[in-house]
C-alpha cells in the first residue's frame, strides 16, 4: 500500500508541536513516547502499520478545537480516531501525522425520551449508547459487529451499518445532529434534536466522510423503543440460487424481517465445527429474524414458512425458545472467530443488487480456484451487502498479495454487476486505489471539491479515500 | 426562455452554454421561494423508469419521471415510496405534474417520515450535471453503500441549486396489508405532544402521529398485527382523552389530507417549522402571543404547519429557530424575504463554499436558499 513520503519539514516541528499542544491539553493529553505510540500504529486492518508522530487525547470539544487550531497553524496532518476498529485502515496514521483520539470523551450529555433522542460525546461506544437508554426500554438501532468496542465517532465517520439495518437503517438514518470542529479550530453545530436540514444537508455529507471534513465531538442520535420480542428461523437450501430466490420472495411478499443473513457451505461447516449450533449439512443457509408480539411473530413466521416451502428447503427450523434462538444465531455470530481460528483471512464488504447473488457467488468460486485460496461467504442478504472471507497464510511470503489481488477482483465484480466497493466498512486506505473502478474523474473531482471546502489545506485524515494520483494536484496546491 | 433537454447529454450541453441563471423545474408544482432567474430549465423531458427490481426494493428513474407513473408501477408489485411524498398542488394552488426529481430536490417527505425516514434516507444514488456542464454520479442502486462521500444526501433537499439532477435511485418498500388510525381528543398542544410521544415511544411501530383537532395515530401492517396494536395503543392513549377508531379506508383518506396539508389551501401564508417535539408547545405559545394562526402538527409534534394571513408569523418563526434551534421555511407567501431558514455564520460559510464549487458561475437559481 503506497503512502505519501513523510514530510521532513513537518517531522522537524515535533518539539515545538509537543510544547504548544502540551500547553493546550496538559501533559496527560499528549502522547509522544515511541513505545506508547505503538498503540496507535494501526486499526483493525492490522496488515498495515505506521506509528504517528504524536497522539492526542483531549477531554472536551474546546480542547479538540485548540489542538486542531495549533495543527492547522503549523500545517500538521491530523488523523481522527474513535476506538480504532476500522477494517479499512480509516484510522491508520502517517509518520508525519498526529492522531486525535476522542476516547476520553464518552459522556451522555442528554436523554429526551419524549422526543426520542440522546446526545453523547462521540468517544462513547455504540453499545453503551443503548446501555444508557435501555432502562427505559429504548435502544440505538445501528449495530455493527464491533459494537462493544467501536465509538460513535467512528460510526459517523464510516456511516456504519449492522445486521439489523434492513429495518432500521444505517448510521446516517439515525444521526440527527453533530457538533463538529473544523480543521482550523472553528466549532460548528449542524442539525440537532429536530428533523432534517433547513438548508443544504451538511449532516448527510459529513456522515460517511471518513473523518476528512472535521472532527465530530458530540452527536444527537435517534433512539427507538425496543420491540416486544424477536425470533429467528433457520432455513437450509441445496443451492445458492434457491436461497437467493427465497430471499427475494420474502421481500416481495411484503414481510420486512429485521435481518436476513446468508451463509454458504464453507461457512456453515466452519461455524458448525466452532459453535456446534446444529446447522444442517447443506449448500446455503438463511437466518431470518422477525420482531413483534408473540402472535405477530408467529404470523410472520407462518408466512415465511409458506414461502420457504415453495423452494423445497432441506430444513426449516423455527426457534421456539430463547435457547433455540441463541443457538441459531450462535454460529453466524461466531463466523469471524470461527474462520480466524482456522486461518488468517481478509474480509471484503462489497454490495451487489440482490438479484446478482447467484452469479456473483459462482464467479467468486471460480476466482477461488484460480487464485488457489479458499473463500467463505456471509451476506446481509436483504440489502445485498456481502462479506466474502478470503483465507490466506500471513506467514507464507506472497500470500497476502495474492489475497489482495483476489479481493480486488471480487470488488471490481461487485461494481460491474451494479453494486459498490464497500457497503459498511468504508474506503480508508484498503479500497482507496479501487475508487477509480467505481467512479470517473468528474465523480471523484466533485467529492474532492467538498474536501476543498471543509479542509482547504487537506490536513485531515491524509492519504485515505481518494487515490493518491487523483488527489495529488490538490495536495500539492494546498502545501 | 425555457430550455427543454430530453437526455442527460443535452442537459450537459445546455448547462455548459448558459450565461445567465436558470430556475430548475420538474412539474412546476412546488414553486417555493423567490427566483432571480429569468430562464427556466425544464427537466420534465428527461423521463422514464430505468430499472426496477422489486425483490431488491430498488428503483432507478430519470428525474423528470412523473411521481404518479412511479407510484403506479410500484403498485403492480404492491410496493410504494414509503416516505410518503406530499403533493403540493392543493396547498399551493399549482398545476402541473409532480416529478420524482422534484421530490428528491426538495427532500419532500410526508407523515411517515417520523417512522421510516425522509426522502433523503431513501435516496440511494443520483446522477447530475454540475455548473460546469459535467455529468457526475454518486451513490448507486444498492441499499448499503459507503463508497466515497455521500453527495446523494447533499443533492436531496438542495432545491436545484447545486446541480441539475438527471437520474435518481430510490429504495422502495412493500405496501402493508392494511392500516387503521386512532383519533384521540386532546385539550391543548402539550397534551397533543404527550399523546404522540407516548405512541411513538411505544413498541407498537406507529407510522404516523399528527394533530389537527384530535391527535391521529396510524398503524400499518398485517391485519392481525394492526388489530393487536390498535388495542394496545388505545389502552395506552386513553389517559389523554376519548379515543375513536378509523378503519383502513377512512385512515387512508385522512392521512392523504394531512400529508398534503389540504386544510390550509385557502391560506395566503403558510410556514413549515421543524423543532424538537418537546419544544413545540413553547414555540406555539410564544407565537400566539403576537400572531393569529392555525396549526397542524405532524411528525409527533416535531413539525408544525402554520397558516396565517400575515407574513410576520414566518419572520417570527425564523427568528425563534435562530435562537432556539430547528428551522422554519416559508412555503406560501410573498417571498420578499428568503424562504429558507438563515444559517449560522460557520454553516453558511460551508454552504456558500459548496455552491461555489458545484456551481461556480452561479447558474442554478442562486439566492433561492440564501441571499447575498
Amino acid at each position: 500500500m503506497q503512502m505519501p513520503q513523510p514530510n521532513p519539514v513537518i517531522l522537524a516541528k515535533k518539539a515545538r508541536l509537543v510544547e504548544r499542544l502540551t500547553a493546550a491539553l496538559g501533559k496527560g493529553g499528549v502522547i509522544a513516547e515511541e513505545i506508547a505510540l505503538k498503540a496507535y500504529e494501526c486499526d483493525a486492518l492490522t496488515a498495515y502499520r505506521c506509528p504517528p508522530m504524536l497522539a492526542l487525547l483531549p477531554r472536551t470539544t474546546e480542547e479538540v478545537a485548540a489542538a486542531l487550531k495549533i495543527c492547522h497553524e503549523m500545517d500538521v496532518p491530523v488523523v481522527p480516531r474513535g476506538s480504532g476498529t476500522s477494517l479499512a485502515g480509516g484510522a491508520m496514521p502517517t509518520a508525519d501525522s498526529v492522531i486525535l483520539g476522542v476516547s476520553r470523551m464518552a459522556a451522555v450529555l442528554e436523554t429526551d425520551f419524549a422526543s426520542r433522542v440522546i446526545r453523547v460525546q462521540t468517544g462513547r461506544t455504540n453499545l453503551s449508547v443503548t446501555g444508557a437508554v435501555e432502562g427505559e426500554g429504548f435502544f440505538y438501532a445501528p449495530d455493527p459487529s464491533s459494537q462493544l468496542a467501536c465509538a460513535i465517532a467512528g460510526n459517523i465517520a464510516m456511516n456504519s451499518g449492522g445486521a439489523h439495518c434492513l429495518k432500521y437503517g444505517v448510521t446516517t438514518n439515525n444521526l440527527m445532529g453533530v457538533t463538529m470542529v473544523m480543521m482550523d479550530g472553528e466549532i460548528v453545530e449542524i442539525g440537532g434534536a429536530h428533523l432534517d436540514a433547513g438548508g443544504l444537508d451538511l449532516l448527510g455529507l459529513i456522515c460517511g466522510s471518513e473523518g476528512q471534513l472535521g472532527v465530530v465531538t458530540e452527536a444527537t442520535l435517534r433512539i427507538l423503543h425496543k420491540p416486544e420480542g424477536a425470533r429467528p428461523v433457520l432455513i437450509g437450501f441445496d443451492s445458492n440460487e434457491v436461497a437467493g430466490a427465497c430471499v427475494s420472495d420474502i421481500i416481495k411478499a411484503g414481510i420486512l424481517p429485521v435481518a436476513i443473513e446468508f451463509m454458504d457451505r464453507m461457512l456453515i461447516g466452519v461455524c458448525e465445527d466452532y459453535a456446534h449450533a446444529g446447522y444442517p449439512d447443506c449448500e446455503a443457509l438463511l437466518i431470518v429474524e422477525v420482531e413483534g408480539s408473540e402472535a405477530e411473530i408467529e404470523h410472520q413466521l407462518g408466512l415465511i414458512h409458506e414461502i420457504a416451502k415453495r423452494h423445497n428447503p432441506v430444513e426449516f427450523r423455527k426457534a421456539t425458545s430463547a435457547d433455540e434462538a441463541g443457538r441459531i444465531w450462535a454460529g453466524r455470530k461466531a463466523a469471524f472467530s470461527a474462520i480466524g481460528k482456522i486461518s488468517d483471512y481478509m474480509c471484503l464488504d462489497g454490495t451487489i443488487p440482490v438479484s446478482q447473488l447467484p452469479y456473483v457467488l459462482k464467479r467468486i468460486g471460480e476466482m477461488s480456484q484460480h487464485y488457489g485460496l479458499a473463500v467463505g461467504n456471509v451476506f446481509h442478504a436483504g440489502d445485498g451487502n456481502m462479506h466474502p472471507l478470503i483465507l490466506y497464510d500471513a506467514n507464507k511470503p506472497g500470500d497476502l498479495e495474492i489475497c489482495e489481488a483476489f479481493g480486488a477482483e471480487v470488488l471490481k465484480l461487485c461494481v460491474e454487476v451494479g453494486g459498490c466497493l464497500t457497503g459498511e466498512h468504508g474506503v480508508g486506505i484498503e479500497k482507496r486505489d479501487l475508487m477509480v473502478d467505481q467512479f470517473g474523474p468528474e465523480d471523484l473531482d466533485m467529492q474532492m471539491a467538498v474536501k476543498d471546502v471543509f479542509d482547504p489545506k487537506w490536513l485531515l485524515n491524509p492519504a485515505k479515500v481518494f487515490p493518491l494520483a487523483s488527489s495529488e494536484a490538490r495536495r500539492i496546491a494546498a502545501e | 426562455m425555457i430550455f427543454t433537454p430530453k437526455t442527460e447529454a443535452e442537459l450537459a450541453e445546455i448547462v455548459a452554454g448558459l450565461s445567465a441563471p436558470v430556475r430548475l423545474q420538474g412539474g412546476g408544482t412546488r414553486a417555493v421561494g423567490h427566483s432571480v432567474a429569468q430562464d427556466v430549465l425544464d427537466m420534465s423531458g428527461i423521463r422514464g423508469v430505468v430499472d426496477y427490481e422489486p425483490g431488491a426494493l430498488t428503483l432507478v428513474a430519470k428525474a423528470g419521471t412523473p411521481v404518479a407513473e412511479i407510484e403506479a408501477l410500484l403498485a403492480t408489485e404492491k410496493q410504494r415510496l414509503s416516505f410518503e411524498p406530499m403533493d403540493h398542488r392543493v396547498l399551493l394552488g399549482t398545476q402541473g405534474t409532480p416529478t420524482i426529481g422534484g421530490v428528491v430536490a426538495a427532500n419532500v417527505s410526508g407523515p411517515r417520515r417520523i417512522s421510516v425516514g425522509a426522502c433523503r434516507d431513501f435516496a440511494l444514488g443520483v446522477r447530475f450535471v454540475d455548473g460546469m456542464g459535467r455529468a457526475v454520479k454518486n451513490g448507486g442502486r444498492v441499499m448499503k453503500n459507503v463508497t466515497g462521500y455521500d453527495l446523494v444526501k447533499l443533492m436531496a433537499g438542495s432545491w436545484g441549486t447545486l446541480g441539475a439532477m438527471s437520474e435518481v435511485s430510490l429504495k422502495v418498500m412493500p405496501c402493508p396489508e392494511t392500516e387503521a388510525t386512532l383519533a384521540v381528543s386532546v385539550t391543548d398542544a402539550a397534551a397533543a405532544i404527550g399523546a404522540m410521544s407516548a405512541a411513538l415511544g411505544s413498541a407498537y411501530e406507529v407510522t404516523g402521529a399528527a394533530q389537527n383537532g384530535p391527535v391521529y395515530v396510524r398503524i400499518e401492517g398485517f391485519a392481525p398485527s394492526v388489530a393487536y396494536r390498535l388495542d394496545a395503543l388505545e389502552a395506552l392513549l386513553a389517559r389523554f382523552g376519548a379515543v375513536e377508531r378509523l378503519d383502513a379506508e377512512a385512515s387512508g383518506a385522512l392521512w392523504q389530507g394531512l400529508r398534503d396539508v389540504r386544510a390550509f389551501a385557502a391560506s395566503a401564508f403558510v410556514t413549515r417549522v421543524s423543532l424538537r417535539p418537546t419544544d413545540m408547545p413553547a414555540f406555539l405559545a410564544a407565537a400566539r402571543a403576537g400572531h393569529s394562526f392555525e396549526a397542524q402538527l405532524d411528525w409527533g409534534g416535531g413539525l408544525a404547519w402554520l397558516a396565517s394571513d400575515k407574513e410576520s408569523l414566518a419572520d417570527f418563526a425564523q427568528s425563534y429557530c435562530t435562537a432556539h434551534g430547528g428551522h422554519a421555511t416559508r412555503i406560501k407567501g410573498s417571498f420578499e424575504a428568503c424562504a429558507f431558514q438563515p444559517e449560522a455564520a460557520g454553516v453558511a460559510r460551508l454552504s456558500r463554499g459548496l455552491r461555489q464549487r458545484f456551481d461556480p458561475k452561479g447558474l442554478f437559481n442562486p439566492e433561492l436558499m440564501a441571499r447575498g
